[in-house]
Formats: C-alpha cells, structure tokens, sequence
C-alpha cells in the first residue's frame, strides 16, 4: 500500500499571478484517514487535484516539489494511468455519473470497462464494491432514481472497483441530508480499515473530528499544521484561520474543561459527554 | 408583514404518487426554517409558493389572496427565492448586470435598479465587485451574488434554499447575519436547510416536513427536543442538544453560549 510523500510542493494555475500551494510538505502513512480543512480559497481542492495528478497534468500551470505516491512520482504519469492508483470522488454525484448508463451496475463497470478489466475479474470487483458501499440492493436501478446518499456510495464504489490504494473525497457530503451524509461517513471510514488511504476536504468540523485519523489544517495557500484532530481543533489560534473548531470543542474551551489524559479539548460527542460525567460523579465523590 | 396562509395543500407530479399530502399552517413574520430528509417535499413546497408549480387541490394565500389567480411575473413582485446552485441562478457576464436583472424584470428603471443592486451588494459584503465576472469569483462569493441578486429586487418575502452549503466559517456567518437583518426588516424569511446547528442557532421557527406532511411545527426549540419525531424524519438534532440529552438534561439548549451559561450558572 503507498504512502504519500509531498515534499516543498509549490502551484501556480496558468494565467494567474498568485500560488496556490505554497511549498506544501507532509506525508500519509498506507490506510489513514486525513481530514483537509481550511477557509475557502486556502488550497484545499488544489491540494486533492495535485495528489492526483491533475495538478499539473491535467490544469498546466507552474509546478515546483515533488509529491509521491508509493513509487509513483504523481508529476510524470499520465492521468489515465494515475487514476488507477488515486481515485477522486466529486462534490456532487450528479457531476460524476456518466448519464449514459441505465442502471447502478452498469455505471459501476464503466471505469473498469475503460480499463479492459476481464469480465470475469470485472464482475468480481463489481459485486465486492457493491457491498462495501451497501449498494446491492439498488444494483438494477437507474442511477438517476437514486437518493443523494446513494448516488454518492454509487460513485464511491465505481472509484473502489478501479481497486484505488488512495481515494480521495472533495466535500463529498454538502449536497445530502444528515441522513446521506452519515451513510457516506461509515463506508468510507469502512474503506480506510480495509487498508486504503482517505484523503477528504470537508466543512463539517463534527464529522471531521469524529472520523479522522489526522487533520490538515490550511491557510492562505500554506500548510499550517498536520495533527490529531485533539491537537488541531485545541489550538488557541484556530479562529485567526477562518475555521471553526467542533460544537464539543467550543464548549468545553468555553468551560475550560480540558481531557486530562490528552491535555486538549474534546472533539467529539462521546468524548464530551464522557468528560462531563467524570466531572459530576467527581463532583458527588467529593460532596 | 407578508402572511401566506397554506390550506390543505396538495401536489403531485404523476397520478400515482402524491409528494404534498395536504398540508395546514401559516407563515407569518418568524424567521422559519422548513427542514426534512432529500424527498420530504420541501423544494416542491417552494416551487408551488413560487408560482412554478400548481396545487393539485387546496390553497396558498398571500395575504388574503388566492396565488391561484397570479401569474409567476406578478408573484415574483412579492416573492424571491435563492437557488441552492448559483450556477442555476446566474447567467449574466458582469456582477452588475446579474443583480439589476431580477429588479427590471419586476418594473424597476434601471436608475432605481442599480441604486438597489448597490445597496444589496454593501449588505452582503461584495461591494465594489460590480464588473467583474460571476463565474471568476469563488462559489461562496457567487452564492453572495445570487443572494444580493434576489435582496435587490427588495420582495416581501424571501426564499432560500440550502444557504450554507460550500460556504466556509465566515461565509456562514454572514449569511447567519444577512437572514437576521432582513428579518429585523419587517421581511418574511423561509429557508429550506439540512444543516441543524445553523437552524438552531438563527431561526425562529422550525417545520418539519415527512412524507409529505408537516409533521411538527413549533419554535426551534421545541423541535428539536422532539428527538423520536426527529428521528423518524431521519433528521439529526443540532450538535449540542445531543450533548444535553445525553447528559440527560431535561432542558434543551439550542447553541454553546447558552449551554455555557447554564454550565457556569450550576459553577
């Protein structure tokens, strides 16, 4: 499984006279969860499309560093070719779906038809994706009868039948009811145990925390820090960045309440509640 | 104050499926958010407010009058709505020529559109951008256009649907600050929206659409404390109600501050 490698990775778009990616370094280890955040305009889709390739390849545009994946130096592969190791899931489902296809199957095979993948090996992938994203069920529907949730896990697992080893998810959830957004959530965080790397830029600061093996946190085309979501969300200078930190984080600094055991605020709901009534039963101990 | 009376409205799109099961309440001058799972109704709700689509059965008055008997022009006199895409939206070359559209259409002269578009543009923070091209501004700041474009056409009644979306921490407060400006101005504010925190923390009033009915109608407040009703909706409760509830507070609180102070108030 690759790790992703990018060292002083510098952009500029053709015909614009400021970067983009401002001499970028971090890397992945194979299977984590990396949350990018960040105001908008700050690199984060920039920052997708350079992992996979696109940045320069597909954009042009001024270039500078180097980013790797596994062996694969991103800058000097075809897209073609890069998609197949680095697959990209978009903002809207409706921008991804081909249109020309009559049923989520046949949708699910059209990357890997494009690849000539064997039947017998295309079928295969087609029937494990489709149950990773939890989408058997609707196999004979019209992609287009489907609702946001499930359009979007449609689009995710035709990314998954290309057999990625780096997925990545560019606010993939904005368009869905909290409902569809919870479903896309626990399947990708079911892809990243099965050993594929997520990449994914998200506003939801509670998901982000809650899902995250570590977060990126961007500014102004810069790399401010690369963190545990703890560590992140606990800054005292979050807000100077334009982001805001977790409903559980904003309360408990509010409160000073601060985990021992971590030396940062709570992220989550579970980490929250579980500090409050450690806090009460102490408080009624000592009464 | 623009009040728009919904009666026993019905609406469907074919013969077999009726997506509006008859629905009964009023929309008066609280701000009011109209929340529900992808295929409640909640954007076929606003098409029939907006002229664009026709009741099947039953009414919808603006102030006392039947819409049945106006044209889509004459309603958008009274009545904006902001897409949730402003790529739906706009389609105009420069900034300017966007915002001043909507307000000539409604027989505005051009003096008197440009000096609303200018106003509309100062509220919404885009000042100064009037030439340039929509489609080279970012999404969060073409949303801002889109919004500007319908403020400028100075309607009693105002739509949004999904205000937030691809809008970043700033970008949601301000349109947070936008809603409540134009509520303190006497104008009716109804916004479809999925995201809960926002809602709590900026309207009024909460309608929750299943199925195709209003299945509660309340103060935001009370909606959310309806955890099992919610939960049928397939709808989440805001961030720190989940917080209050699973602490097993018998009080909602709708946002931080208030759960602060009643945190720092127990000591």
């Amino acid at each position: 499984m690759a790790r992703i490698e990018i060292e002083h990775l510098k952009y500029q778009y053709p015909a614009t006279t400021k970067l983009a990616l401002d001499d970028i370094s971090f890397s992945v280890e194979p299977g984590e969860f990396i949350g990018i955040i960040g105001k908008n305009e700050s690199g984060k889709s920039t920052l997708c499309q350079a992992i996979a390739g696109l940045v320069p390849n597909f954009y042009k545009g001024s270039y500078g560093g180097k980013v790797m994946v596994g062996e694969i130096e991103v800058k000097t592969v075809e897209v073609n070719e890069m998609c197949k190791t680095v697959g990209i899931v978009f903002q809207n489902p409706f921008n991804q779906v081909t249109g020309s296809k009559l049923t989520v199957y046949e949708e699910i095979s059209f990357g890997l038809e494009n690849m000539g993948i064997p039947k017998v090996e295309m079928i295969k992938r087609i029937d494990e994706a489709m149950e990773l994203l939890d989408i058997i069920k609707y196999k004979d529907r019209n992609p287009f009868d489907l609702s946001g949730g499930q359009m979007q896990r449609m689009a995710i697992a035709s990314i998954i039948a290309m057999q990625p080893e780096v997925i990545i998810l560019d606010e993939p959830t904005s368009q869905l009811d909290p409902q569809g957004r919870e479903e896309v959530f626990q399947a990708v965080q079911k892809l990243s145990k099965k050993g594929i790397t997520i990449i994914m830029v998200e506003h939801n600061m509670e998901k982000i925390a809650q899902y995250s093996d570590r977060v990126v946190l961007l500014n102004d085309t810069k790399l401010v820090a690369i963190d545990t979501p703890q560590k992140i969300f606990s800054r005292d200078d979050l807000d100077s960045f334009g982001v805001e930190a977790p409903v559980f984080t904003k309360i408990c600094r509010g409160l000073h309440l601060k985990n021992e055991e971590t030396g940062c605020y709570p992220v989550t709901l579970e980490e929250a509640s579980r500090l409050f009534q450690r806090l009460v039963k102490e408080e009624s101990h000592n009464e | 104050m623009s009040k728009i009376e919904i009666k026993n409205l019905h609406f469907s799109y074919t013969e077999n499926e009726e997506i509006l099961k008859g629905m009964d309440f009023v929309l008066d001058e609280r701000s009011t958010a109209i929340i529900g799972q992808n295929g409640a109704g909640k954007t076929t709700f606003v098409k029939l407010l907006k002229g664009l689509l026709r009741p099947t059965a039953g009414q919808i008055l603006l102030n006392g009058a039947d819409i049945a008997g106006m044209t889509v022009a004459q309603l958008a006199k009274h009545i904006g709505m902001v897409f949730q895409n402003p790529n739906d939206q706009i389609f105009k070359n420069k900034v300017i020529d966007e915002i001043i559209f909507g307000p000539m259409q409604i027989g505005m002269s051009r003096a008197e559109a440009e000096k609303k578009a200018k106003e509309a543009m100062a509220f919404v923070g885009i000042a100064g951008r009037e030439e340039e091209n929509p489609y080279d501004l970012g999404l969060s700041a073409r949303k801002l256009v889109a919004i500007a474009s319908i403020v400028a056409m100075d309607t009693e009644v105002i739509i949004f649907d999904e205000p937030t979306i691809a809008q970043d921490y700033a970008g949601k407060e301000r349109i947070k600050d936008i809603i409540r400006t134009l509520r303190a101005q006497g104008k009716t504010v109804i916004t479809i929206i999925h995201d809960m925190d926002f809602v709590a923390d900026t309207f009024e009033r909460a309608i929750v659409f299943a199925q195709g009915k209003a299945i509660l109608d309340d103060s935001t407040k009370n909606v959310f404390a309806e955890k099992e009703v919610l939960e049928k909706a397939y709808l989440e409760q805001p961030n720190v109600t989940k917080l209050c509830q699973k602490l097993g507070y018998e009080e909602v609180f709708l946002n931080v501050y208030e759960f602060i102070e009643h945190q720092r108030k127990l000591g």
